[in-house]
């Protein structure tokens, strides 16, 4: 049996919260007074539609449409949280979960469903989106957001390179490497750890002793800070003074939103091999978009006329991933060819003459 | 006799060499409680408990590295690298430091670790899930390389594989997991380097490692009925390479036909094919073919996927190629 311990743990007090699960704001919380409503509405209305397009991606791969699917269910504040604090230029380093912050971004669904389904070599949509290509070797896109920050700090450009990693990757060198090289040289780069407690089967106890993810910010010597990622508001916050303390110079930031992974690690996983039910239970009992929307219905800034125009929103664009992705057609065999170098080598090109051959197709 | 399938297989070989000898350990990311993302080292965790079963942090380079130090002292660990692909995160571990520990100390010290891995394409994964990386090992002066066909081939290479003096690279492959097989009752235990003749034709010798060997036999099938009768020889090992099975066959057809998963450029048939071309060269009565990967990432989609592996009718193409 896993250990589950700490992801059934309450809420620790040192984790930076504003909203109370019930959606009442928690007293003493730094409220981000500067949102306006349009702000509050934008942010319910990306995790509504991140939830409504994540069922659909995993119903089309249940379908046999998609190769795998990784869904962010649960993840929704932290991801919508921090990307809407965000500016369209900075950049975003993903590992694969982070469907919010693509939604937030206003990326295509259709470009990432074609990823899934394996029509396209990577998500496509994504770099127009100042998103980099979702990677799936644990922890090696870290040092990425490193170097973006680093070049970006190099020609002057005001942005800043944001990388989300799980609570698993950290346990890699890559990421370790990257956040000692980012204090090093004070770039503007933030870490999210999306703390969901899991990393495929392995508990966050099993991962590291600490329990506090975010405490490790101080090994590196930069700035280090923890919230309720189930609070969009509390990530919002945490976020806000991340890219200003980026903005300034004044270096990175380890940031830890702790949320829980509600559906399986991906389409190709069974989760009940290794966690409880009563587990999910208290999870489900912190859902963010529950939270955020008593919230916002509480403060009069949401209405039923909202809640009916997200729902819409996010309608269109599950209709808009099964009209691009359902039996959408393979591309031609030989476009393996395509895109290994800048040009086809003479070597390459002899290949594909003889792939053509081998499988009777044309190869002009 | 018992049908077992590949990934059984692999938790029976486990199994096998953890019962026989207490110092194998077995260290590795979602091996125990999930019992492997491949589910091929189901119940592990329950019969040897978490002390001999560990599973780690999301740390390559940790659980190479600790399966080297647990070596030097006298231990025999079986690590799993999940993808044979995150290779690449922990290869100074062994490329620098366990290939060359018995080199570097004139002896003195052994590594005897297994390291196993799920390789290969077939399985839809993409570039990054589904490189066949056997030829990355067998470029490392200082590992062995093995990668089993058959379900009763991961039972008695891999018993072989734990007690080798040295370091050894298992390679699974990912599209065999499911595959069914015969396996004798009782301990199994071969002899690494000898490759396995798993048929015999008179007119071409065609050599093909792990998920390529069905392939192999496949297209033999095809050419028998087209009244060409091939030699299908399963290679088993990279290191050692067994030369002189596949000398002894071109002996008599005349001609070599290597399959190859991995891309075109340094696959292991080029080794091979370079060997004959320098000493058997006048055995030979055509030229040598190598049906490869083309050398480009694997795509994830199943038609181009398709296209890129060497399939039966491409192995058939080749045959012709080198008969013609
Ligand atoms: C280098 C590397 N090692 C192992 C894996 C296998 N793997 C894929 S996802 C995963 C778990 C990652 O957990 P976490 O970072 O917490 O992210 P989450 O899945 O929870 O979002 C593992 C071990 C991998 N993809 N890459
Ligand atoms: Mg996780």
């Amino acid at each position: 049996m896993a250990i589950t311990d700490r992801a059934e743990a309450p809420v620790a007090a040192s984790t930076l919260q504003v909203l109370a699960p019930d959606g009442a704001v928690v007293p003493g919380a730094r409220y981000p007074f500067e949102l306006s409503d349009a702000d509050h509405v934008g942010m319910l209305t990306a995790m509504t539609v991140t939830r409504r397009l994540d069922g659909e991606f995993v119903n089309l791969q249940r379908q046999g449409q998609l190769a795998l699917y990784p869904s962010c269910l649960g993840q929704e504040a932290a991801q919508v949280g921090i990307t809407s604090a965000t500016r369209d230029n900075d950049w975003l380093f993903p590992q694969y979960r982070e469907l919010g912050a693509f939604v937030v971004r206003g990326v295509d669904p259709a470009g990432i469903g074609h990823m899934w389904r394996g029509m396209a070599h990577g998500g496509t949509g994504l770099i127009e989106k100042c998103c980099a290509p979702i990677t799936i070797p644990i922890g090696t896109h870290a040092p990425h957001a490193v170097g973006y920050a680093l070049g970006a700090k190099f020609d002057g450009v005001d942005t800043v390179a944001v990388t989300f990693i799980g609570d698993g990757a950290t346990s890699e060198g890559d990421v370790h490497e990257a956040l000692n090289m980012a204090a090093v040289f004070q770039v503007p780069c933030i870490f999210v750890v999306q703390n969901n407690h899991w990393a495929i089967s392995v508990p966050l106890s099993a991962q590291t002793r600490v329990t506090d993810i975010a405490s490790k910010a101080a090994g590196y010597g930069m700035a280090g800070v923890r919230c309720d990622g189930n609070d969009v508001l509390a990530c919002r916050v945490v976020m806000r003074d991340a890219l200003l303390r980026a903005r300034e110079g004044r270096g990175p930031t380890l940031i830890e939103a702790v949320t829980y992974r509600m559906g399986a690690h991906t389409t190709a996983d069974d989760p009940t091999r290794y966690r409880s039910e009563g587990e999910l239970e208290l999870w489900r009992r912190r859902d963010p978009i529950d939270r955020y929307r008593s919230h916002l219905v509480a403060a009069g800034i949401w209405t039923a006329q909202h809640e009916e125009r997200a729902t819409e929103t996010g309608e269109r664009a599950a209709k808009r991933l099964r009209d691009e992705v359902f039996d959408a057609p393979m591309p031609d065999p030989l476009s393996v060819f395509d895109h290994v170098l800048s040009r086809r080598s003479g070597e390459l090109e002899r290949q594909r003459r003889q792939l053509a051959r081998e499988t009777g197709r044309d190869a002009t | 006799m018992a049908e077992l399938t590949y990934r059984d297989a692999v938790a029976a070989a486990i199994a096998q060499e953890m019962e026989r000898d207490e110092s194998v350990v077995f260290i590795g990311e979602d091996v125990g409680a999930a019992g492997g993302v491949f589910k091929a080292t189901v119940g592990l965790l329950e019969k040897f408990g978490p002390t001999r079963v560990l599973d780690t942090p999301i740390s390559e380079q940790a659980i190479l590295g600790v399966a080297m130090g647990a070596a030097m002292t006298g231990m025999r660990p079986i690590a799993e690298i999940m993808f044979s692909d995150f290779f690449a995160v922990s290869w100074d571990l062994v490329a620098n430091e366990i290939a060359k520990t018995r080199y570097m100390t004139n002896g003195q010290v052994t590594l005897p670790l297994v390291i196993r891995s799920g390789n290969g394409g077939g399985s839809r994964f993409g570039a990054q899930h589904s490189q066949s990386v056997e030829n990355w090992a067998m470029a490392i002066p200082g590992l062995k390389v093995v990668a089993p066909s058959t379900p009763r081939d991961v039972m008695g290479l891999f018993a072989a594989a734990v007690r080798d003096p040295d370091p050894v690279l298992f390679f699974e492959h990912k599209s065999l997991y499911s595959l069914k097989g015969e396996v004798e009752d009782g301990e199994i235990l071969d002899e690494l380097g000898k490759a396995a003749t798993r048929r015999e034709g008179k007119d071409v010798t065609i050599v093909a490692l792990a998920a390529m060997v069905p392939r192999a036999l496949a297209a033999a099938e095809q050419l028998a009925s087209e009244g060409v009768e091939a030699t299908v020889i399963d290679l088993r090992s990279l290191v050692p390479l067994d030369v002189s099975a596949v000398a002894a066959s071109i002996a008599s057809t005349g001609h070599l036909v290597t399959v190859e998963e991995n891309p075109r450029l340094c696959g292991w048939g080029a080794e091979l094919s370079s060997i004959i071309a320098e000493e058997n060269l006048f055995d030979l009565d055509g030229p040598i073919v190598r049906v490869t990967t083309p050398h480009v990432p694997l795509p994830a989609a199943d038609t181009l996927e398709d296209a890129a592996m060497p399939s039966a009718s491409r192995i058939v193409e080749g045959v012709r190629r080198s008969l013609a």
